[in-house]
């Protein structure tokens, strides 16, 4: 059982080292996306919430080209009817209204887009800050498409207005007030100005476009890089309340580039690489958590793929991980982001480099062959005479029609990690027990590797044990995996492990036990042996139990060191614990029951005697007041007494001293009140009776 | 015969005969005692009869709780000490009464017997709250 674990944990560590390396190559977008969008953005009664959620999904869906409109349609457009016809609707409301609309197609009269066309006309002419601007503009865009003649009427005045915010860095700021710049806006704000283009009359001055353009090439100076040459956008200033991420500021970013570039006439002068930056940025994030993050990510590269800056071709590996067990062939996938077929080109790896040696290139100037059935590029690994390893591949693209080297962006050259993996002959392994002294008769056994073996060997302290074995990669090369230790446990637990050094073509070990005595706590007894071989370059990589042997150690010295306490399996903290016994106070000691409702019936002969003795003194009741006010307040007053009596029985029984303290409040003041009347009627009776 | 033993001797009978005598009139002592205490206590008004039986039906009561704590032992011993003290504060409560209600008592001529019997009752509803909070 620990084995197998052990082993499992083993190979979980070559995979993990793969999956590593695996986690760093860049993939187009897939199926997995769109299973992803499925289980991100689900409807609840056709509806996703807000109308900027709404849209947010349905874009999604559109471009993944997942059908969704129908049932959403059902439930959503009727809100939407409803901002667009409602006075109260702000700018905001009838931007996501008609960006929904512009998907769903809900059935609008003409007439309500007149109504909504001059109000956010309206609307533009007082506005302020960059997002009225925005919400307004982009509302009249989507009228616009709905076949809607829409002109905005001062298109040079909102282009000021817009212009008037911009930073001399590129930045925006959101109004005028504000004194922090922002990427975020900046975006904004070019996607806003695209938008004044398109709606205006007539053709803006070029000198404008001009202005813009430059902007956004100071814009693109300030594009920040990762370790892995992938580019991003983010806030200089990192403001709590209006802070976005790299990922929706970059979003940003290339939404109104991309708009601003569709409708300025002539180039952008951005360069391509950092086009095909930002489209390996989003694609590096693979697929994200959140609905917010997976929109901005689908979006932005839907808009990189037909952008008339460059639009970005993604190299990559379909896999990583090449075996020469299986012949298998290196592949190269060329594609856009959204992995549709990249125009003609010839892909060629300019260099290989293995991980050991990385000033010289193991491989140099191979041209790929085009599938183009499948649409991938492809090699032959086999007579390339590339051996087992980790690989740096550096592959480049050539665009065979001229035309196109302007408008993709292919990046240059193109660095990948590749694993090759291959299955590792074993050879002249043995092991065996030395005498100390030189000239020892050498018994060396043969050892099988291919499978777990049974010696058993004895050894005492004067002898040595040796092993010792080759590894030989399929090109015949001397091969040095990662992991190479030799394992005794002894019958206690106690571990010891040794790295196995290679020297001389061979892996070998000598363990001299009289250097050992003290690192084995003088510990005798049954050792178990275990060969541990690893490399994630190693198909056969292995873990074998080799047999066991009997070592023979002096006596521990007094002082000697004990053996350190093993750890606690892991797997009893999971099994039942301790029992836990309670100590409770002995019940005191109780007499018999009858005994004590023996005394209880003792306890009230007195009370018989007492009434006995009240006959035999001829107490009688004739003091009791005849007429019937004094009679029904003495009746009052013993009735008062036996109240209080039975509420202190209560209080005896359940009440609680606040409860009893209150009623007896009550019952206290009635009291006072009768027994005054009585006893004094009482009184003034005695009074008359004496002086009569 | 010794004069003085003579002396002696007719010491000793007259003081046998002495005793012989007072032990005669000890016990007739007693009966004329309880007797002439039972004369004066008939004369007692009735009211303080009946206190007094009270006290005696009280004080009976407590010392039976008593006996049983002696037979049983005192383990709810705030239950004991309820019971106990409740008999012997409306014993002393009783005798407080009866202070007060006797006509003999000139300290107390001016208080009117209703008054007293009052604060009797006034002070009993006291001291059962106390005890029943104390029984448990």
């Amino acid at each position: 059982m620990a084995r197998n674990l052990r082993l499992l944990g083993f190979l979980a560590l070559i995979y993990a080292s793969l999956s590593i390396s695996g986690a760093a190559v860049i993939r187009p977008i897939n199926e997995a996306h769109q299973s992803a969008a499925l289980e991100l953005f689900v409807p609840i009664n056709g509806s996703f919430g807000s109308l900027e959620e709404t849209y947010e999904a349905l874009k999604t869906f559109q471009i993944l080209g997942v059908e969704k409109g129908a049932e959403i349609s059902h439930a959503t457009c009727p809100v939407v009817v409803e901002k667009l016809g409602s006075s109260l609707s702000t700018s905001k409301d009838l931007f996501h209204a008609l960006r929904v609309n512009s998907i769903l197609g809900c059935q609008i009269d003409s007439r309500t887009f007149e109504d909504v066309a001059s109000k956010l006309q309206a609307l533009i002419k007082d506005a302020n800050s960059l997002l009225d601007f925005h919400y307004a503009v982009g509302g009249l865009l989507y009228i616009k498409d709905q076949g809607i003649n829409v002109i905005l009427s001062d298109a040079d005045g909102t282009f000021h207005s817009i212009k008037a915010l911009s930073q001399s860095d590129g930045r925006w700021r959101y109004d005028s007030n504000s004194a922090e710049s922002s990427t975020y806006a900046a975006g904004i704000a070019l996607e806003t100005i695209a938008g004044v283009v398109s709606l205006a009359d007539r053709k803006l001055d070029q000198s404008k476009i001009g202005i813009v353009k430059n902007d956004i090439v100071k814009l693109f100076d300030s594009i920040k890089s990762y370790d892995d040459g992938t580019l991003y956008f983010d806030e200089k200033h990192v403001d709590a309340s209006e802070y976005k991420g790299p990922l929706s500021t970059s979003a940003s970013v290339v939404r109104g580039v991309t708009a601003f570039a569709t409708v300025a006439s002539g180039r952008l002068n951005i360069p391509s690489d950092k086009m095909l930056g930002l489209a390996k940025f989003f694609l590096s994030i693979g697929i994200p958590g959140s609905t917010k993050d997976l929109f901005n990510q689908i979006e932005s590269l839907s808009c990189l793929k037909n952008n008339r800056v460059s639009i970005p071709l993604i190299l990559s590996l379909p896999s990583t991980v090449l075996s020469l067990t299986s012949k298998d062939q290196l592949k190269v996938e060329v594609t856009t982001v959204f992995g549709s077929a990249a125009p003609p080109l010839t892909v060629s790896l300019v260099q290989a480099f293995h991980s050991d040696s990385k000033d010289t290139p193991v491989l140099e100037n191979q041209e790929l062959q085009f599938d183009s059935e499948n649409t991938i590029h492809y090699l032959d690994i086999i007579p390339l005479k590339l051996d087992v390893g980790k690989y740096t591949l550096i592959f480049e693209i050539s665009l065979h029609d001229p035309e196109n080297v302007n408008t993709y962006a292919t990046g240059g050259r193109t660095s990948l990690m590749s694993f090759v993996t291959g299955s590792i002959k074993i050879d002249k392994a043995e092991i065996g027990i030395l005498e100390s002294g030189a000239g020892g008769s050498e018994t060396l056994q043969k050892l099988d590797l291919s499978r777990d073996s049974t010696l058993s060997l004895s050894a005492n302290h004067l002898q040595k044990l040796r092993l010792s074995f080759q590894l030989i990669t399929p090109l015949g090369h001397n091969f040095k995996p990662h992991q190479v230790f030799l394992k005794l446990r002894h019958e206690t637990n106690v571990e010891h492990i040794f790295v196995m050094e290679s020297s001389a073509r061979q892996f070998k070990i000598t363990l001299d036990f009289l250097g050992f005595v003290e690192r084995f706590y003088y510990l005798s007894g049954k050792y178990k042996i275990e060969l541990t071989v690893g490399d994630a370059a190693m198909e056969n990589s292995f873990l074998r139990a080799l047999g066991h042997i009997e070592l023979d150690l002096p006596e521990p010295p007094e002082k000697a060191a004990h053996p350190p306490p093993q750890p606690v399996d892991p797997y009893l903290r999971f099994g039942p614990k301790q029992e836990i016994s309670h100590i409770f106070r002995a019940p005191e000691k109780r007499p018999p029951k009858e005994l004590s409702l023996a005394f209880l019936a003792l306890t009230l002969l007195p009370f018989v005697g007492f009434l006995i003795g009240l006959m035999r003194l001829g107490v009688n009741l004739k003091g009791f007041p005849s007429s019937t006010v004094p009679a029904a307040f003495s009746m009052l007053f013993h009735a008062g007494i036996a109240a209080v009596l039975s509420l202190y029985v209560l209080f005896w029984l359940k009440l609680d001293l606040f409860t009893t303290l209150k009623a007896l409040g009550f019952l206290g003041v009635l009291l006072v009140f009768v027994g005054h009347r009585t006893l004094s009627y009482h009184a003034s009776t005695t009074a008359k009776l004496k002086s009569s | 015969m010794h004069p003085l033993g003579l002396y002696l001797t007719s010491f000793s009978y007259q003081e046998i005969e002495k005793k012989l005598r007072m032990a005669k009139s000890t016990s007739s002592d007693a009966q004329m005692l309880i007797r002439s205490l039972r004369t004066a206590y008939a004369a007692t008004p009735t009211n303080l009869k009946i206190i007094d039986l009270y006290v005696v039906y009280a004080i009976v009561t407590a010392v039976i709780q008593v006996v049983y704590m002696g037979v049983v032992g005192s383990f709810p011993f705030n239950s004991f000490l309820s019971g106990v003290l409740s008999c012997v504060g409306t014993a002393v409560l009783a005798v407080c009464l009866r202070i007060q209600v006797n006509k003999e008592n000139k300290e107390f001529k001016d208080l009117p017997p209703e008054r007293a019997y009052a604060d009797f009752i006034l002070c009993n509803l006291v001291l059962h709250l106390v005890i029943m909070n104390f029984l448990g």
